[in-house]
C-alpha cells in the first residue's frame, strides 16, 4: 500500500531563508540526535555509571560491526572488509575512548554529549589535514560515533546511510556548523522544524548557497527519508510527494531562477554607481575563508564584515594567535578585494552553543557577550587584537567592535588595541600604518550617543539585525514574535537615519552590514539615506548592484522623504513594495507574493 | 629500555587507513609504550586515529620511539613492516 503513486502530495509553508529551487529525495538527518538527550551529570557520583554505559555501547557497536563484517564476507568476498576493520579499530582506539571518558569525567556531561564532542574534535583535526584521502577519514569517525550514539540511546533504529549528494536534509534544527558541513558534503538543500530568518543557520545557508526553508514546525514528523520533495527557498515552500505536473512547474522555476542568477552575475563586476553618479561601496559578509572566491565573483569590492566567531566555535581549546593570524591574513590579503573589516569576537546569543564551560544565561542576547565579554577577558581579547594588527601588514584592515553601548567600552577597547600595537611595534613586528577603527551600531543607546562615538572612530557600521531586535524588543529566535521583526518600522528607519546623518556631520563613513543591506527592496531607501557602504551576503550583491545602477540619488531621496512621512510599518511596506515592483518589475516578480 | 629509530615511508599512498591499522596491530602486541613522531608532532603508536592525523605521505620520515621491556622486538617488527611497504604496492 505504500507505493510512490499512492503517497499523498502536500505543501508545507515555512520561512524561506536561502533562495533557489531543488528537487530531490528527503533524508532525515541525525534523527537520533533529536531523540538523544544531551545533559549534564548532576554530581560526580554519576560519572562511573556513565562511563560504564559508554563502554557497554562500545561493546555492542563492536558486536554489530563484526556481524556486518561476516555478512559482507558472505556476500562480497574480501575486499570491502578492511574498512569495517578500520571502523572496529576506531571503536577500540584508545585515544578515541580516552577523550570521551575524559569529557564525561571532566565536564560532567552524559556519554552521548561526550561522544559528540569527540566526533567534533576529530572532525576538526582531520579538516586541517591537507591530504584529501585522510580528510575523508573523518567520515569513518562520524560513522562509528553515530553507531555508538545509537547504541547509547537504546539501539534498534535502522542504520543511517552516508549522506548522498542528491539529498535534501530534513532536520529538527541545524547548528551553523552543521550547515557549514553541508556545504562540504554538497547537500542540495535543507528544511528544518525550527529557526527564523535571521538565525545564524539561515545566514550560513545563504553564504554557502544552499536553498533552505526553516520554521516548518513539524516537517520531521511529516516527511520520511526517500520521499520526493521540492524546496523553494525563496517562497519558503516545501512540496512533499509532488505529482509529475508539479515537478514540471518547479523544473521551469528552477531554470528561470538559474537564468536570473546568471543574468545578475553580469552586473557583479560593475561599480555600484547610480545614474547620477552616487557611488556606494559594496562589501561582502563572510565567515569562512572558503567564501572569498565567490564573494569576489559576485562583485564585492571588499569584506565589509568578517565574522570571527567560527574561529572559536566547536573547539575545546581557545584558538592560538597564530590560528587567528592565518585566518585574518587570508582575508585582508585576498586577491581582488580592496579592504577587509574584521569584527572582533561577538560570541554569545544563538552562537553560544558549543562550550559547556561557559555558564548558560537566561537571556544570552543581552548577556555577557561580544565587547562586554572581551573587556572582562582581556587576555583572550588581546590574542585576537594582536593577530589582527599583525595581519594588517598584508592588506587594508579595518577593525570594528561589536555591541558597543557606551563611550567607556569604546575607549577601553581602543586603549587595549593601542597597547597591543605598541607592544608589537616595540618588537619590530610589521603592521599596516592605517588600521581604521570603527564600531558596530547595533544597540539603541549607541544611536542616541552616536555624536560622541563619532568623535573617536573612523567609521560606523550599522548592524541592523541586532539593532532591530533591541529597538523593537524581539527575541530573535522566538518564532512567536518573529512577525514583529520589521526593518521598515518607522522607529528603525529613524534610528538608521540618525546614525548616518550624525556620522556624516562628523565626517566619518557609515556602512551597513546587517541583513537589511542585502535586501533589494530596501536599496533605494538606503541610497536616499546616503549610506557609504553596503555589506551583505555575497549572493545578494549582483541584484543590489543592478538596482543601484538603475536608480538615481535624487529619486531615492524623494522615495525616502515619502516613506519617512508615513506613520506605520505596514503603510511603509505597502508603499515600498508597490513602488519597487512598478519601478523594477523584472526584479520583484521572481519571489512571488 | 628505550629504542628510537627513524624510517622513511616508501609506499605510494603513505600512511593511509589500512596501513595504519597494520601498524596498530603490531604495536598493540607489545607491552612497550610506542610513539610515532613526525615534524615535531608526537602521537600514540597504538591509536589508529592518532597515526592518521600525522598525515604521512610517500617520502615522509617518521621517528618511532618504543619504551619498555619489549621495546627492541617492537621496533624490529614495526621496522620490518615499514621497510616491507606494509606488503603493498
Amino acid at each position: 500500500m505504500d507505493t510512490d503513486a499512492e503517497k499523498k502530495s502536500f505543501v508545507l509553508k515555512g520561512i524561506g531563508v536561502s533562495p533557489g529551487i531543488v528537487i530531490g529525495k528527503a533524508y532525515l538527518y541525525d534523527r537520533f540526535d533529536a531523540q538523544v538527550s544531551f545533559y549534564r551529570l548532576r554530581d560526580k557520583n554519576l560519572v562511573a555509571k556513565e562511563i560504564k554505559r559508554f563502554r557497554a555501547a562500545l561493546k555492542e557497536s563492536e558486536k554489530q560491526l563484526l556481524e556486518v563484517k561476516n555478512r559482507l564476507f558472505e556476500l562480497a568476498g574480501r575486499e570491502p572488509l578492511y574498512i569495517i576493520d578500520v571502523h572496529i579499530m576506531i571503536l577500540k582506539d584508545r585515544m578515541f575512548i580516552n577523550h570521551t571518558v575524559q569529557y564525561i569525567r571532566n565536564m560532567l556531561v552524559n556519554a552521548e554529549w561526550a561522544m559528540k564532542m569527540t566526533i567534533d574534535r576529530y572532525r576538526e583535526i582531520f579538516e586541517k589535514v591537507e591530504d584529501e584521502y585522510l580528510k575523508g577519514r573523518v567520515s569513518d569517525v562520524r560513522y562509528v560515533g553515530q553507531r555508538i550514539l545509537r547504541n547509547l540511546s537504546g539501539g534498534k533504529k535502522e542504520d543511517i546511510p552516508k549522506i548522498d549528494g542528491k539529498d535534501i536534509i530534513i532536520a529538527v534544527d541545524l547548528s551553523p556548523a552543521d550547515t557549514a558541513q553541508m556545504m562540504i558534503n554538497k547537500v542540495q538543500g535543507f528544511a528544518t522544524d525550527m529557526g527564523g530568518k535571521t538565525s545564524h543557520t539561515a545566514i550560513v545557508a545563504r553564504a554557502v548557497e544552499i536553498p533552505a526553508v526553516v520554521g516548518l514546525e513539524s516537517i520531521t514528523k511529516r516527511v520520511r527519508t526517500n520521499d520526493n520533495i521540492i524546496i523553494d527557498g525563496a517562497a519558503g515552500l516545501v512540496v512533499v510527494n509532488p505529482d509529475p505536473e508539479m515537478i514540471k512547474v518547479y523544473e521551469d522555476k528552477q531554470r528561470h531562477f538559474e537564468k536570473a542568477q546568471e543574468n545578475y552575475l553580469r552586473y557583479a563586476r560593475l561599480p555600484a554607481l547610480t545614474e547620477d553618479n552616487y557611488k556606494v561601496e559594496i562589501g561582502g559578509n563572510i565567515e569562512f575563508i572558503e567564501e572569498i572566491p565567490s564573494t569576489v565573483s559576485h562583485g564585492a569590492e571588499g569584506i565589509g564584515l568578517y565574522r570571527t566567531e567560527f574561529i572559536y566555535i566547536n573547539k575545546e581549546q581557545l584558538p592560538t594567535e597564530e590560528e587567528h593570524f592565518l585566518h585574518y591574513r587570508s582575508v585582508v590579503s585576498a586577491e581582488g578585494l580592496q579592504w577587509a573589516t574584521i569584527r572582533t569576537f561577538d560570541l554569545g546569543g544563538d552562537k553560544f552553543f558549543s562550550d559547556p564551560k561557559l555558564a548558560k544565561e537566561m537571556n544570552p542576547q543581552m548577556g555577557l557577550r561580544a565587547i562586554r565579554f572581551c573587556l572582562k577577558e582581556v587576555e583572550l581579547f588581546k590574542v585576537q587584537l594582536r593577530a589582527i594588527a599583525r595581519a594588517s601588514a598584508f592588506g587594508k584592515t579595518r577593525i570594528m567592535f561589536p555591541m558597543i553601548s557606551g563611550i567607556e567600552e569604546l575607549r577601553e577597547a581602543k586603549k587595549i588595541f593601542c597597547e597591543v600595537k605598541r607592544d608589537l611595534r616595540a618588537k619590530g613586528i610589521p603592521m599596516g600604518e592605517d588600521i581604521e577603527v570603527g564600531v558596530m551600531i547595533e544597540v539603541p543607546s549607541a544611536v542616541v550617543i552616536a555624536d560622541e562615538l563619532a568623535k573617536e572612530v573612523d567609521f560606523f557600521s550599522i548592524g541592523t539585525n541586532d539593532l532591530i531586535q533591541y529597538a523593537l524588543a524581539i527575541d530573535r529566535i522566538n518564532e512567536r514574535v518573529t512577525y514583529l521583526y520589521e526593518p521598515l518600522h518607522p522607529a528603525v528607519l529613524r534610528l538608521i537615519k540618525q546614525v548616518i546623518d550624525i556620522g556624516h556631520r562628523a565626517g566619518i563613513r557609515v556602512a551597513m552590514c546587517g541583513e537589511m543591506a542585502g535586501e533589494p527592496a530596501y536599496v533605494m531607501i538606503l541610497l536616499g539615506l546616503e549610506i557609504d557602504e553596503l555589506s551583505m551576503n555575497p549572493l545578494a550583491i549582483p541584484k543590489v548592484k543592478k538596482i543601484i545602477r538603475a536608480s538615481t540619488l535624487s529619486e531615492s531621496k524623494k522615495l525616502l522623504e515619502k516613506i519617512m512621512a508615513l506613520s506605520s510599518a505596514s503603510e511603509i511596506r505597502e508603499y515600498v513594495s508597490d513602488y519597487m515592483s512598478k519601478r523594477f518589475p523584472e526584479e520583484f516578480q521572481l519571489n512571488g507574493p | 629500555m628505550v629504542e628510537i629509530k627513524t624510517f622513511e615511508i616508501k609506499n605510494k599512498l603513505g600512511l593511509h587507513a589500512r596501513v595504519a591499522a597494520k601498524l596498530v596491530n603490531v604495536s598493540s602486541r607489545f607491552k612497550a609504550k610506542i610513539f610515532f613522531e613526525r615534524d615535531g608532532k608526537v602521537v600514540n603508536g597504538k591509536s589508529l586515529l592518532s597515526i592518521l592525523t600525522l598525515a604521512c605521505p610517500l617520502g615522509s620520515r617518521i621517528t618511532i620511539r618504543a619504551e619498555g621491556i619489549d621495546a627492541r622486538d617492537a621496533m624490529e617488527d614495526l621496522g620490518k613492516l615499514i621497510e616491507d611497504k606494509f606488503g603493498e604496492d
